[in-house]
């Protein structure tokens, strides 16, 4: 028997928000298969089982209820949320240590769900970048442009063999993603005009081909996640506000040395990290107005560390970073309680 | 003359389950056997019984009255013998006992005379009053405030306006909907007594849009009837909590009421419409508060609906009618802020509006919080409830006080909504009474330490003055006896002082007279003199 009011209920439960957050990745996951093959997949299997695996163990020692936390979907989001954000021809182990990491370390060392600080996904892909640089910069061209598509069983047998067929090489078929491109090719002092010339067999009509869909169709479940009030708009669009302006101002300076507004949209996972890794609730500021100053940080951050830090991409060291400025966001933006300051 | 209405923030769209006791129009619940009166149904200290075993009583007259300035009367709903005054269990969230009247009706059902006000409007607000005091009136809408407080001027206060709530924002609650749809006039002629009662100079209704026959009943008796003071009905959006006092006070006058203060702050007092009732049944038919309309309604009975229930009635008498089965859920309020009861032999009280009888139902068990802040987005209070929890648990009472706990009107959005399913109101609950209690054993430690200084301070005292009397006592002693006692050096230094002053007795016979150095030639001659003269009179004696 229910011991307090309120005893009826709304039809929520995390696990209902987790499984519409998987739900509103599909698009995004199927716009990756569409455009740089099955690997996703491969990886995304690879996770999950060693999510479910590493959170069972956990569970096990920490002696807490395994199938019902299981059942939460928590693991099972930050394991597809890791294997998305994976280049597709990676080594088995990349998302087997990436997850492994994410789940034990980031997750349950914190005290499992709702109380780790840092986005466990991305503290396994910062985790994995770091460790092993080569493997984690290495993207497959786009399918359509690859001369050479692999099928599924040749990516798997690559993933757990670390084999190729053997009319391919990994230089002919792997390239560095557009955002890795203008990045050290403006380095290097090249206008940006004239990378885009010299590659256009990369870059499409608005920031890469592939790339582009796989981000408006990140936005599109982003967008499905906001009509079903399972995120609020407040941190992507803080978040890509602050991108869109950063990225405006240093276009209209120098056009020729940094990359327009569209192009930062529309690459690397920027809509993947605007609508579903910045919003992760447990490691996001909570209040409206915390929210607000929350999003519009990582998006400036993130575009620092495109424009002049060392990894191509930064939506993993920025959402990383703001991660710890959450608890003094939250404390100094508490609303207003109701009545006060109303005199008289 | 009106605001344009205004929105509170957050609240919630609720399932309201009202037609389902609105198909018929309230039943009158025959008289039970047994009638039991909890001498407390009120805020306020209890009543004080002014009844002995074996009276015999009359239906409406007083059985307790007024345990104190801020108590209210209790009468008897019907005829009968006072059978005991002891220890019953009553509705209440805790589940307790408490001293009630029990009552053993004799079916005959005779009234006490009554003494009724028909020209209320020439009427002094003072003797208005009196009467609703008289009456037993409390805040029919579940606070249970004596509502002749509310009426008293209040000294550099002026009562603008009566805010008449309607609302009934609750889920399956129908009971102020029914009266104000049955008993439309009554509930304007009580709204007018009360303007007049406290000098306010207009009455605005406030009734959520999804009662529209309410709405249409009032508007009707509005039209044909007349009032002394300007009455206006206002239709306000359905959105729970705003049949909150402070809610409905924020949509009809744009004012926002902090926990800290009252809407007498801003001319305002707010009566539930079972009150208004209340009041015009007492000032116009006489009749103090002995009957009120409960809804008996959930999905676990049939033929829910309204029943005209003397007060002290068992509920279980009321169950008896819909023969609900014992092993549901009972609810006394309704689904969001009430409480749940196990014995249904506790009575209905003044402040009893609904029964609600669900199956029963199984808790989902709580998981952590994932800070998804759903409890924050719904908080009439706009309150951080994810915030609140947090410190409950850690039991910091200093920084859950930071977060504004009482300003947290129990309303249960919070957890309504909550993924995790965390029972938040009970943690508020908890960490609220916690507070109390420590309150009252810092006071009762306080005074314990004041009284343990002051003995401090008093035995200090005492001691010094008896060291005082001591050492007074004994220089008294030392200067009778003239020396110091000690043994054997005060005894030596006494001798050694003895012979020095015997001693010195025989030089000073022996001696020259002193400061006879340097003297003027005149001085002298006049020593000489005297030297002289004693010299003689020495040897004339001899």
């Amino acid at each position: 028997m229910q011991l307090s009011s309120p005893f009826i209920f709304a039809r929520n439960s995390v696990t209902r928000m987790m499984l519409w957050v998987v739900l509103a990745l599909v698009p995004g996951i199927i716009a990756q298969i569409v455009f740089f093959g099955w690997g996703v997949i491969i990886n995304a299997a690879i996770a999950i089982a060693t999510a479910v695996l590493c959170e069972s163990l956990i569970l096990y020692l920490r002696k807490r209820p395994i199938t019902s936390s299981l059942l939460d979907g928590s693991a099972l989001v930050t394991a597809l949320l890791l294997a998305i954000s994976l280049p597709p021809l990676t080594p088995w182990w990349i998302p087997f240590v990436g997850t492994g990491f994410a789940i034990i370390i980031a997750k349950h060392l914190y005290g499992g769900l709702g109380y780790n600080p840092f986005n466990p996904a991305m503290v396994g892909y910062a985790m994995l970048l770091i460790a092993f640089p080569k493997e984690m910069t290495s993207w497959l061209l786009p399918m359509t442009l690859s001369e050479h598509p692999m099928s599924f069983a040749q990516l798997l047998q690559y993933s757990l063999h670390g084999v190729l067929p053997h009319t391919l090489s990994l230089d002919a078929i792997t390239a560095a993603s557009p955002l890795d491109l203008v990045k050290t090719q403006t380095r290097l002092g090249e206008a940006i005009p004239l990378i885009l010339q010299k590659s256009s067999h990369l870059f499409g009509s608005l920031a890469g081909i592939g790339w582009q869909w796989v981000n408006i169709w990140f936005f599109i479940g982003g967008l499905v996640l906001m009509a079903r009030r399972i995120i609020t708009w407040h941190i992507p669009l803080a978040m890509l506000t602050a991108l869109v302006v950063m990225a405006g101002i240093f276009y209209l300076i120098d056009p020729s040395m940094h990359a327009s507004p569209l192009f930062h949209l529309l690459s690397g996972a920027t809509m993947l990290g605007a609508f579903f890794i910045a919003t992760d609730p447990v490691t996001a500021a909570t209040t409206v107005k915390g929210r607000l100053i929350y999003g519009a940080l990582i998006g400036i951050l993130l575009y620092i560390i495109r424009q002049w830090g060392g990894y191509p991409d930064a939506i993993a060291f920025a959402v990383l970073l703001i991660n710890t400025t959450v608890p003094t966001i939250d404390y100094y933006t508490r609303p207003r309680v109701f009545g006060e300051g109303q005199g008289g | 003359m009106r605001h344009p209405l205004s929105k509170f923030f957050g609240g919630l769209h609720l399932d309201d389950h009202k037609s389902e006791s609105m198909q018929q129009v309230p039943r009158v619940l025959p008289l039970a056997k047994q009638l039991i009166f909890p001498l407390n149904q009120h805020i306020g200290l209890p009543a004080d019984p002014v009844v002995s075993i074996g009276d015999k009583v009359l239906k409406g007259q007083m059985i307790a009255r007024p345990g104190g300035s801020i108590s209210a009367a209790i009468h008897a709903s019907s005829s009968g013998e006072v059978i005991a005054i002891e220890e019953r269990p009553v509705s209440h969230p805790s589940g307790i006992s408490a001293t009630c009247i029990v009552i053993a009706t004799d079916d005959e059902d005779t009234a006490i005379d009554a003494s009724v006000l028909t020209d209320y409007e020439n009427c002094e607000p003072a003797m208005l009053r009196d009467s609703i005091r008289d009456a037993g009136i409390v805040g029919l809408g579940g606070a249970g405030f004596p509502t002749f407080i509310k009426l008293k001027p209040t000294p550099g206060k002026v009562i603008e306006t009566l805010i008449l709530n309607g609302a009934e924002c609750e889920p399956y609650i129908t009971c102020d909907a029914m009266l104000m749809q049955t008993r439309a006039e009554d509930v304007l002629r009580g709204a007018d007594i009360l303007c007049q009662a406290m000098q306010a100079r207009q009455c605005l209704v406030g009734i959520e849009d999804n009662k529209p026959a309410a709405i249409a009943a009032l508007q009707a008796a509005l039209q044909s009837h007349q009032f002394h003071h300007p009455i206006e009905i206002v239709s306000v959006p359905t959105i729970y909590p705003t049949g909150g006092e402070r809610q409905l006070i924020k949509v009809l006058t744009g004012h926002e009421i902090s926990a800290q203060r009252r809407p007498l702050d801003v001319g305002l007092v707010c009566q539930n419409v079972g009150t208004a009732v209340a009041v015009a049944d007492a000032v116009l038919k006489g009749q103090p508060l002995i009957e009120r309309l409960v809804t008996v309604t959930g999905s676990a009975i049939k033929n829910p609906g309204n029943w005209v229930v003397r007060l002290g009635t068992p509920i279980q008498h009321l169950l008896a009618q819909h023969a609900v089965e014992a092993n549901n859920d009972i609810i006394i309020g309704g689904p969001m802020m009430g409480f749940t009861i196990d014995n249904t032999q506790a009575a209905i009280v003044k402040t009893t509006n609904c029964v609600l009888i669900q199956p029963p139902q199984i808790t989902k068990p709580a998981i952590p919080c994932i800070r998804c802040a759903e409890c924050a987005s719904v908080c009439p209070a706009q309150l951080l409830p994810q915030q609140l929890y947090w410190h409950a648990r850690a039991k910091d009472f200093d920084k859950i006080q930071d977060y504004n706990l009482f300003d947290c009107i129990e309303c249960g959005c919070c957890a309504h909504v909550c993924p995790s399913h965390i029972p938040l109101v009970q943690y508020y609950r908890f960490a609220k009474t916690e507070i109390w209690d420590r309150e009252q054993e810092k006071q009762k430690a306080d005074r314990a330490r004041e009284r343990h200084e002051f003995n401090l301070y008093r035995q200090q005292r005492k001691q010094q003055e008896d060291e005082e009397r001591r050492r007074k006592k004994k220089e008294l002693l030392n200067r009778a006896q003239g020396k110091t006692v000690s043994e054997t050096d005060s005894k030596k230094a006494a001798i050694e002082g003895a012979l020095a002053r015997a001693k010195a007795r025989k030089d000073a016979m022996t001696s020259a007279p002193k400061n006879i150095d340097h003297l003027a030639p005149e001085q002298q001659r006049q020593i000489d003199e005297a030297e002289a003269r004693r010299h003689k009179q020495k040897q004339d004696k001899v």
